[in-house]
């Protein structure tokens, strides 16, 4: 682009105080990566391409489906289908011809994530899951990267800078020191199952790229060392300031080695919560409980002492809804793994209720009832 | 004493209101406590907890009039 044009271009930000034209230089210079071109993505990615910023990544190894649409603006009916990467790419092309785009049509990974992410300056976490932005929020720590988070969910949104500081700023905080733990895989809802009001992601990615390009210019205060909190139902933007949390990072891996190694399905997405001991479910017993076997019928043994509703596996979701009304469920099965598949199957479609899966099954209970059984028999014959 | 609570994410719905007061809860444990009394499904989000704007780590005097946020993780984009 000849010299006139690009003035032209940038003219209205370069006129800015403390912009510049060392401010669009610098833009010009930078090299941003956003992981996901969703609901978050699609808006970030085209203020950042409209702005002139040098280079863009974008990961994402989604298809384009018809009920992105209503917030994944960068896509049209013609879209459905295709790479969310790739397409991306072609419209913000369109609008910004001189700026480079790195088209990564695959999924972030321990296997990809620091190569990928070691040649960017700034990292745009737009993902949808908590597996990726542990695993995002981990890798920028490792290779000291500032990394621009924002979440959905319904009517609220999150924001917040991690691994920068301001001037006065003596820590870099991460997204392990606002939520050491993860949601268990119960109520770890997404935007598919909860719904997000379309133009939300739209005002966070938005407030995304507004801190990445005061991160690459140098103006303004980053909002590092604080989550912001945005309500649409009640207009409230509320601002909460973070401390480190000493022991959520040794959580996190230490070093490259630990972190290719580090499975975040397993620590994001355990079903292991949701499993109670045979004495847990002992003293659950006299409360208002459905106990469900969901073994076949013809399997032994039966369980000692134990009144179950009998729903084999296949039939669970069939049956459930018509039988089942208290709002406490336990499954039992053999050795304690389909009662783990059986709480998999319903717990997203059934918010009403709590399950849980009795550890060892049927095998374990009978043991553990033998043993409590004898026990007391022993203690009447002392008497 | 009284604090003011703030509610976020699920868990203003789980607690059907985005603000409300309580009485008599001398710490952050002491409040968590009786949340989890409260909203037994409470027990089953893990959430970051902020007092006059400012999360903290571990446990925390509550003073009258203390604002307390409570802030869900939540995952979507």
């Amino acid at each position: 682009m000849s010299q006139e044009n690009l003035e032209n271009r940038y003219h209205r930000q370069m006129i800015l105080k403390s912009f510049g034209k060392t401010g669009q230089a610098k833009l010009a210079q930078a090299k941003v990566l956003v992981i996901g071109a969703g609901g978050l993505g699609c808006p970030a990615l085209q203020y950042l391409v409209a702005a002139g910023v040098g280079t863009i990544g974008i990961v994402d190894n989604d298809v384009v489906s018809l009920t992105n649409l209503h917030r994944q603006i960068l896509f049209s009916e013609s879209d459905l289908s295709k790479p969310k990467a790739t397409t991306a790419a072609a419209k913000l092309t369109a609008l910004n011809s001189e700026v480079k785009l790195n088209v990564y049509n695959e999924k972030i990974t321990t296997a990809n994530a620091l190569e990928i992410i070691s040649n960017y300056d700034v990292v745009l976490d737009c993902t949808d899951n908590f597996e990726s932005r542990y695993l995002i929020n981990d890798a920028c720590a490792l290779l000291d990267k500032p990394l621009v988070y924002a979440a959905v969910l319904k009517y609220e949104g999150q924001t917040a800078v991690f691994n920068f500081k301001n001037k006065e700023e003596v820590e870099r905080i991460n997204y392990r020191d606002l939520f050491p733990n993860p949601v268990d895989a119960a109520h770890s809802v997404s935007c598919n199952e909860a719904g997000v009001l379309g133009v939300l992601p739209g005002i966070m990615g938005v407030l995304q790229t507004t801190e990445t390009l005061k991160i690459i210019t140098g103006i303004g205060e980053v909002l590092s060392n604080k989550l912001l909190v945005y309500n649409a139902l009640n207009s409230s933007f509320n601002t909460f300031n973070l401390t480190k949390n000493s022991d959520s990072q040794k959580a996190m891996p230490q070093n490259n080695e630990e972190f290719k190694n580090y499975d975040y399905e397993l620590y994001c997405n355990s079903l292991l919560s949701f499993e109670i001991t045979t004495e847990t479910l002992t003293e659950m017993i006299d409360k208002k409980l459905t106990i469900i076997d969901v073994r076949n019928p013809d399997e032994q043994p039966e369980a000692v002492d134990l009144s179950t509703f009998k729903m084999p596996l296949l039939e669970l979701e069939n049956l459930f809804e018509s039988q089942v009304t208290s709002s406490q469920v336990v499954f039992i099965c053999q050795t304690g793994k389909r009662s783990l598949k059986a709480v998999e199957l319903l717990k997203n479609n059934y918010s009403g209720h709590t399950f849980y899966s009795l550890k060892g099954g049927v095998l374990a209970w009978n043991e553990f009832k033998n043993k409590t059984n004898e026990h007391s028999q022993k203690e009447k014959s002392i008497y | 004493m009284e604090i003011n609570i703030l509610a976020f994410g699920q868990i203003e719905e789980i607690i059907g209101k985005d603000s409300f007061t309580l009485s008599d809860v001398r710490d952050t444990e002491a409040l968590k406590s009786k949340l989890s009394d409260l909203y037994p499904e409470m027990n089953r989000i893990p959430y970051s907890i902020s007092v006059n704007k400012n999360i903290i780590n571990g446990n925390h005097t509550l003073e009258n009039g203390d604002e307390v946020a409570l802030l869900p993780p939540f995952s979507g984009g």
